[in-house]
């Protein structure tokens, strides 16, 4: 039988603002431990939460750069559970009224097919802290810095049917929330991480099978591999006369496995209700339409851009806008050289692959893109051929200077004077009478032997353009 | 000096006739005499006290005093005071103390006022006779056999007996009014929002209310100068302005129309109480306001409801109460779940871990909406009760408590009868207006109040009908046999 899995996920971005949601202490990452936890990301007796207005700010944002609706009065909601790094013994989240409701993206695969993945709501809720169990000797420690943290969890609709397209939807959350500003994207350090829920169904069914939940997924890596894992356990274990179980499961990125954590009637009774200390959020048109004035020009947006302003393919427009940072330092090339798609080649090509080599992100290359751009002018100005520019941009990323400057040192300058040229010319075709000879008397292929020669002769310098010209009238005799 | 008023207090200390020092040193020497026959202090904060009298002199040497600065008062131990413990009646936090104050205390220091102490009072304010205290019930100061009333009972005793001239007290479902009427006291619960609850140790947040106890209405009006007003470390404070309370006192009540609901008149309530009551009305007629028979049509709703939304709030608020951070940890725990359970069971009394049960039962997954839903609906009903009832009248009065103190003991058994104490005063916290209770007079030797109930944010107003009834009586003057 054919199966088709379902699959929708549950993303946590951690909003990037200064302080925690319900408290002033701070946010930052990598604090020794308890140092930034106030009273009362704490939980001490008595304290109150007052909501930080830039998390609800930013996922306002957030819903409106995914056509959402925003909610003009939601409420928080306490989720009731004991656990030692949830100071309060409830989460402060949002339930029955989250801030942004339906809304929608457009992921693209590796094909080039697009397709429409609903987001069925997000919402905003507090971190809880972290438990440590390492270096205790038999005892747990606790640390509540990241209690309170803000974090946006989007709900998506179970419209993905393969690993790889889940995976394309997380990439282009994970884009979206970079490009908004509200989300440092950094999934080693826990800001971007993912729930997926997973079935299995005959193709051609409607109805979705039982699904289980998996947790702890944090890289575009693992959501691929743990989803394909429980997948083929789900297909196995129905093929085998068995029945999927509703529950949460862990994926252990180590032994690349997914365990159950929990059945559906283990699963918690959260008894949530409407947090007393927390009045609802109610947003006026001002508010959202003051948010909406401060989006950036959105991933979709841009690439359109690209492909009408500089000429772009939709493809190469489509690399170049996966992220904020990559297009900025293309369109600084560009604004440089003037030569847009020689830009964009050089951008995806060299220094991408240079980039990968060295796992370096965009913001931190060697070579800048005031750098890239004035190399790509010399190119442009017939300063150097585009085979010598690879020599150029390799010694700039070596640190040997700008292009002016290697040009210069290396003696690179490309041989434009047609006597020049011609000269050696003429002394290739003294050295290599046989050769001439062969070629005039109709073996054509010989002219690329001559290109050579000419090329080698001039140490790669000569225009190639004015060669070629030169070379055919010469050869004719 | 332990007989003045808050103004004359006041006059007195900025007349140097008596310094704050000489004052507190006076009320701590009371204390340390009396007290021990009520109970009424958890904690005596003498050498912060002291210290607060000796830069409250100095303000007032330097002409900086505000009006109650170098005054003493006593604050109910759920209030967090930076530095003081403070224990909320249970075993969990019997050496808990807060890195902060409350705002309320916070405001207190500000104004130059001296903390004599933290007042005894129901475990986690969840009481009706401070019998629940872990650390022991408090004693009526009009009859020692009787109990204060509850959960601020310490603070009710402790004034009453002269121990303190102003305490704060919280009102969740009564918790000021109805020990303010077993006590022969004037005492306030504001208008929900208007007092911070910001390091005031949560029961049921939606409810919860801080006020002032005193001796009479113009002492609470003094008082809520200093506590009153929005707080933004509290989302639910109300930033709307705040009279000066005293300003409005000595206006006419002529003219005033009294709505008395009918509900509140009917069976349970003590004859002699609710004769008591009836002269009280009549003495208000002949102030010059009219007396109009109004319902409450679902004021017989209130206990229900209340007993379904106020344990569902703490049985989520006191989940933070779980051995792991601060407060009770059992001994010797042999894993997360027993550090949970034996922490918790043997840190908790007896009423709040039902509280806790029920609340917990009540949101449920599938018992939410029979309960919790539906009281939060029936809530609104109570609420509108009120709001129509204001289209006809100004204030409403009835009685605070159906009866007079009872026994230690009497009730300890029987939770629902226990409830029904505050029958009268639930329906207020539901609809979140503002009550008082004011010294109408005594069954025996036990005092009965009077309850006045206003509209949003009419505190002045209830000050004000409180104040003029004083003028024209004396029960709130008359001091507990042994304590005068």
């Amino acid at each position: 039988m054919e199966w088709e899995p379902v699959i929708g996920l549950e993303i946590h971005a951690q909003l990037s603002t200064k302080s925690k949601i319900f408290s002033g202490a701070a946010t930052a990452y990598g604090a020794e431990p308890n140092t930034q936890a106030c009273a009362i990301d704490l939980g001490m007796p008595g304290v109150l939460p007052v909501l930080n207005k830039e998390a609800v700010r930013m996922a306002v944002k957030f819903g409106l750069a995914v056509g959402a609706s925003i909610a003009p009065r939601s409420v928080f909601a306490r989720k009731n559970y004991f656990y030692p790094d949830l100071p309060k013994g409830y989460q402060i989240s949002q339930y029955e009224l989250p801030i942004v409701g339906k809304g929608s993206i457009v992921i693209e695969l590796d094909d080039g097919v697009t397709k429409t993945v609903g987001i069925t709501r997000a919402h905003l809720e507090e971190d809880a802290g972290k438990s440590l169990h390492e270096d205790f000797h038999g005892m747990t420690g606790i640390d509540l810095n990241r209690a309170g943290t803000p974090l946006l969890e989007i709900v998506s609709e179970p419209d993905m049917r393969s690993a790889k397209e889940a995976v394309a939807y997380m990439k282009r959350i994970h884009s979206l929330v970079r490009y908004l500003e509200i989300c440092d994207g950094n999934m080693q350090e826990g800001s971007f991480r993912c729930d997926a829920n997973v079935s299995v169904r005959p193709k051609g069914q409607e109805k979705f099978g039982t699904r289980a939940e998996l947790k702890n997924i944090n890289s575009f890596r693992f959501v691929e591999r743990a989803i394909l894992h429980e997948i083929e356990r789900q297909i196995e274990l129905i093929e085998n006369g068995g029945k999927v179980m509703q529950e949460t499961r862990l994926y252990d990125p180590d032994k690349d496995e997914t365990r159950s954590m929990r059945s559906k009637e283990e699963a918690m009774d959260y008894r949530y209700f409407p947090d007393p200390d927390l009045l609802p959020v109610e947003l006026d048109a001002a508010f959202i339409s003051g948010v909406k004035a401060t989006l950036p020009e959105l991933p979709d947006q841009k690439k359109e851009r690209f492909v009408a302003q500089y000429g772009l393919s939709m493809y190469d427009a489509g690399v170049l806008t996966a992220t904020r940072e990559m297009a900025n330092f293309f369109e600084q090339v560009s604004d440089v050289c003037k030569a847009p798609k020689l830009a964009a080649n050089w951008v995806m090509g060299d220094l991408s692959g240079l980039l990968n080599k060295n796992n370096l992100d965009v913001t931190h290359s060697p070579v800048s893109a005031t750098m890239l751009g004035g190399m790509i002018a010399r190119i442009v100005d017939n300063t150097i051929s585009g085979k010598i520019a690879k020599t150029v941009f390799e010694a700039m990323w070596a640190g040997e200077g700008d292009a002016d400057t290697v040009i210069k040192a290396k003696g690179l300058v490309q041989v434009t004077d047609t006597g020049a040229i011609e000269k050696i010319i003429d002394e290739i075709m003294a050295t290599n009478p046989e050769q001439l000879a062969q070629y005039r008397s109709g073996k054509d292929k010989l002219f690329g032997f001559f290109v050579g020669q000419v090329m080698k002769a001039s140490q790669g310098k000569a225009n190639p353009a004015q060669l070629n010209e030169l070379l055919q009238k010469k050869l004719k005799g | 000096m332990h007989t003045l008023s808050l103004a004359e207090l006041s006059a007195g200390l900025k007349a140097k006739k008596f310094s704050s020092g000489e004052l507190t040193r006076a009320y701590l020497q009371r204390i340390a005499k009396l007290d021990k026959q009520l109970n009424a202090y958890v904690t005596v904060a003498e050498e912060r006290a002291l210290k607060q009298a000796h830069a409250a002199d100095a303000r007032i040497a330097k002409s900086q005093a505000a009006a109650l600065t170098g005054v003493p008062l006593a604050q109910k131990d759920i209030f967090c005071t930076n530095g003081v413990k403070t224990t909320c009646g249970s075993k969990m936090l019997a050496n808990f103390i807060a890195p902060y104050s409350a705002t309320v205390v916070q405001r207190c220091d500000d104004a130059g006022m001296v903390m004599l102490g933290k007042t005894n009072m129901d475990e986690f304010a969840m009481g009706s006779s401070n019998e629940t205290s872990y650390f022991g019930p408090v004693r009526n100061p009009y009859d020692l056999n009787a109990v204060p009333g509850g959960s601020s009972g310490g603070s009710a005793a402790a004034v009453a007996a002269r121990l303190a001239p102003v305490a704060t007290g919280t009102d969740t479902g009564g918790s000021i009014r109805q020990p303010a009427a077993l006590c022969n006291l004037t005492g306030l619960k504001p208008t929900y929002g208007r007092v911070s609850r910001y390091g005031m140790i949560a029961f049921a947040s939606s409810l919860d209310q801080g006020g002032p106890m005193a001796r009479s209405a113009e002492d609470v009006a003094l008082m809520m100068n200093v506590i009153a007003g929005f707080d933004s470390k509290d989302s639910t404070s109300v930033d709307t302005p705040v009279p000066d309370y005293t300003a409005g006192l000595t206006k006419s009540l002529a003219g005033l129309r009294i709505g008395i609901p009918k509900e509140f008149f009917g069976q349970g309530l003590d004859s002699k109480v609710e004769q008591v009551i009836r002269d009280a009305l009549k003495q208000y007629e002949q102030l010059g306001a009219k007396i109009k028979e109004i319902s409450l049509p679902n004021s017989g709703l209130s206990v229900p409801t209340y007993y379904v939304v106020a344990p569902a709030e703490c049985s989520s608020n006191l989940s933070r109460f779980d051995g792991v951070r601060y407060g009770y940890r059992c001994e010797q725990p042999v894993d997360l779940v027993d550090l949970y359970k034996r922490s918790r069971g043997e840190g908790f009394g007896a009423e709040v871990k039902r509280r806790i049960m029920i609340g917990t039962y009540a949101l449920s997954s599938g018992y939410y909406d029979a309960y919790y839903l539906k009281a939060q609906k029936l809530r609104r009903l109570i609420s509108d009760d009120f709001k129509n009832a204001y289209k006809e009248v100004d204030v409403i009065m009835g009685p605070t408590s159906p009866t007079v103190a009872f026994n230690l003991g009497e009730k300890t058994d029987d939770p629902v009868t226990m409830y029904l104490s505050d029958i009268y005063t639930i329906a207020v916290n539901l609809a979140g207006i503002p009550g008082m209770s004011i010294p109408v007079g005594f069954v025996g030797q036990r005092p009965v109040g009077l309850q006045l109930m206003g509209n949003y944010f009419d505190e002045a107003r209830l000050l004000n009908i409180a104040h003029q009834y004083q003028q024209a009586t004396d029960w709130h003057l008359r001091a507990p046999k042994g304590f005068e």
